[in-house]
């Protein structure tokens, strides 16, 4: 017996629970209630404003999400992985920790913390919470990047007379790009599908893509819901290639330098 | 100047992230019905979670969510130890395809996950419960046991199989004695993990988890927070997760640093 065939339980378990499933939402998606293909969930779907508005505002939200991670990960990243000024190891830890804890636990957590100051529930709240949840996944790639980053290329372009900024901008910032990308995919992708942080956030005022992929899934729209759902995917799609596309351009011009 | 400028910065983000889950704690020290109402110190939540001072579906969630997780790493480690010493024999395309298949459901957001499992549970006529959120489970977590699995296959010396089967041991026995001890890190590694994403999962039990009242802690905190207003003997259960989780990550980093140092000898 080939040692290669003991692969195959776990071929089949993935065509079974992992292939099979995908290909079920593709045909659901295009089927009406008889069986029969169709259109109609995309035409409905393009065609009511409220979908269309949940699911810009839903892009909204993920974007702002990602842009204020960005914004504060990112130079916590660079102090994090600067030995002159961090040396200790137990912050490190400190960023990381959240990401293992239950992403409900930390949304409830969040709204107690506004109970517990008296704020509103609501958009504030949810872009609060999205930050508090996703920052963890900002910094970690992007620390992991700067951390390999061959330092000596900063201490060269200061050598040869860069301004501290200068360096910034031209040696820095571009070596730590394959880290920001991966950060953004690892923010943008889970804000752009959540669904049960919006809703506790926000006391349901607020609805996002993802909830109501959850709605209708929950009240046996299945074929809507797998159209939706499906739209979803593409995005992620999308988003995936992209980056991919980013970090092997930033992988060739790390080759040429 | 600068240095104390960095420092401030990086504990004012640790302080906003960690604020929530410091006023849980504190506030688990406490018996009153709401939050940020202090009354006195009192263990008296710990003590009702673990004396059956609270009702019985919390105390079933939480028995739920440990058999789950208890039987969904375990399997996920079998599944996936097996299937890494597969794929590392294999080439080409064949390795292509299941590398490929093995990659999406860490890639697929939750949601999408636990949507496309439930439509084919639908599709087949299965009866959603126990046994679905385990498949559902191990779908997800076999990946990442295939993946701590991989890297010490690699690392060991691909004659000593062949070694042992020359010598007369059955294919099983090489795998007991030979292959077994030398991926055992990376299988223990595999079951940690599975085991912390099985816990920490929402999305995909929620959407498999049937309606004949199947609740792990997820999904009955979810009911309980829609329902407004927690069960104050949460906040008793939330902190004693944090804590957890905090000395699981460290066993876990301790044993990569260890790994990692081995490997540098």
């Amino acid at each position: 017996m080939k040692r290669s065939t003991w692969a195959s339980p776990y071929f089949i378990f993935l065509l079974l629970f992992v292939a099979l499933p995908l290909i079920l939402i593709l045909v659901y998606a295009f089927q009406d209630n008889e069986g029969h293909f169709t259109f109609q969930h995309f035409v409905k779907f393009a065609s009511e404003s409220e979908s269309i508005n949940t699911f810009t505002y839903s892009i909204e939200i993920a974007v702002i999400t990602t842009l204020l991670c960005l914004l504060l990960g990112y130079p916590a990243a660079w102090i994090l992985s600067n030995k002159a000024l961090n040396r200790s190891s137990v912050t490190i830890i400190l960023f990381i920790l959240p990401m293992w804890i239950n992403m409900l636990v930390r949304t409830l957590a969040t709204v107690a913390l506004f109970d517990f100051m008296s704020l509103p529930l609501g958009e504030g709240a949810l872009i609060f919470g999205m930050v508090y949840n996703f920052l963890p996944f900002m910094i970690y790639p992007i620390y992991n990047t700067m951390q390999k980053m061959d330092h000596s290329y900063e201490a060269a372009a200061q050598d040869l007379g860069a301004t501290p900024s200068q360096v910034f901008r031209k040696v820095t910032l571009p070596l730590s790009m394959p880290g920001v990308s991966s950060g953004i995919l690892m923010v943008f992708m889970p804000t752009i599908s959540t669904f049960a942080i919006a809703e506790l956030l926000t006391m349901n005022k607020v609805k996002l893509f993802g909830t109501t992929i959850q709605e209708n899934i929950n009240n046996g729209m299945w074929n809507y819901g797998s159209c939706l759902a499906l739209i979803m995917l593409v995005i992620i799609g999308i988003t995936m290639l992209y980056s991919d596309e980013q970090s092997a351009q930033d992988d060739e011009k790390g080759g040429l330098i | 100047m600068k240095k104390l400028l960095a420092q401030a910065y990086l504990w004012l983000l640790l302080i906003l992230l960690y604020a929530p889950i410091i006023i849980i704690a504190i506030f688990s020290f406490t018996e009153s019905k709401v939050l940020g109402n202090w009354t006195g110190f009192s263990t008296r939540l710990y003590q009702n979670l673990f004396s059956g001072g609270v009702n019985n579906s919390l105390i079933s969630a939480i028995e739920n969510t440990i058999f789950i997780a208890i039987v969904a790493a375990t399997l996920s480690t079998m599944l996936g130890s097996v299937a890494a010493i597969g794929i590392h024999n294999m080439h080409g395309k064949n390795k292509k395809v299941i590398s490929f298949l093995n990659d999406i459901p860490m890639l697929n957001p939750d949601i999408i996950t636990g949507i496309s499992l439930f439509i084919l549970f639908v599709a087949l006529g299965i009866s959603q419960g126990y046994i679905t959120v385990i498949l559902a489970h191990i779908t997800f977590c076999t990946p990442y046991v295939v993946l701590s699995v991989l890297p010490r296959l690699k690392q060991m010396n691909p004659n000593e199989y062949e070694a042992a089967l020359d010598l007369g041991a059955t294919p099983f026995q090489a795998l007991r004695k030979v292959i077994m001890p030398e991926i055992k890190g990376g299988m223990i590694s595999g079951w940690i993990l599975s085991f912390t994403l099985s816990i920490d999962d929402f999305a995909v039990t929620l959407f498999t988890k049937g309606n004949e009242g199947l609740e792990t802690l997820s999904t009955y905190i979810y009911a309980d927070a829609r329902k407004g207003g927690l069960t104050p003997e949460l906040r008793a259960l939330m902190t004693i997760i944090f804590v957890t989780v905090l000395v699981l990550l460290i066993i876990i980093n301790v044993r990569t640093a260890k790994a990692q140092k081995k490997q540098a000898k």
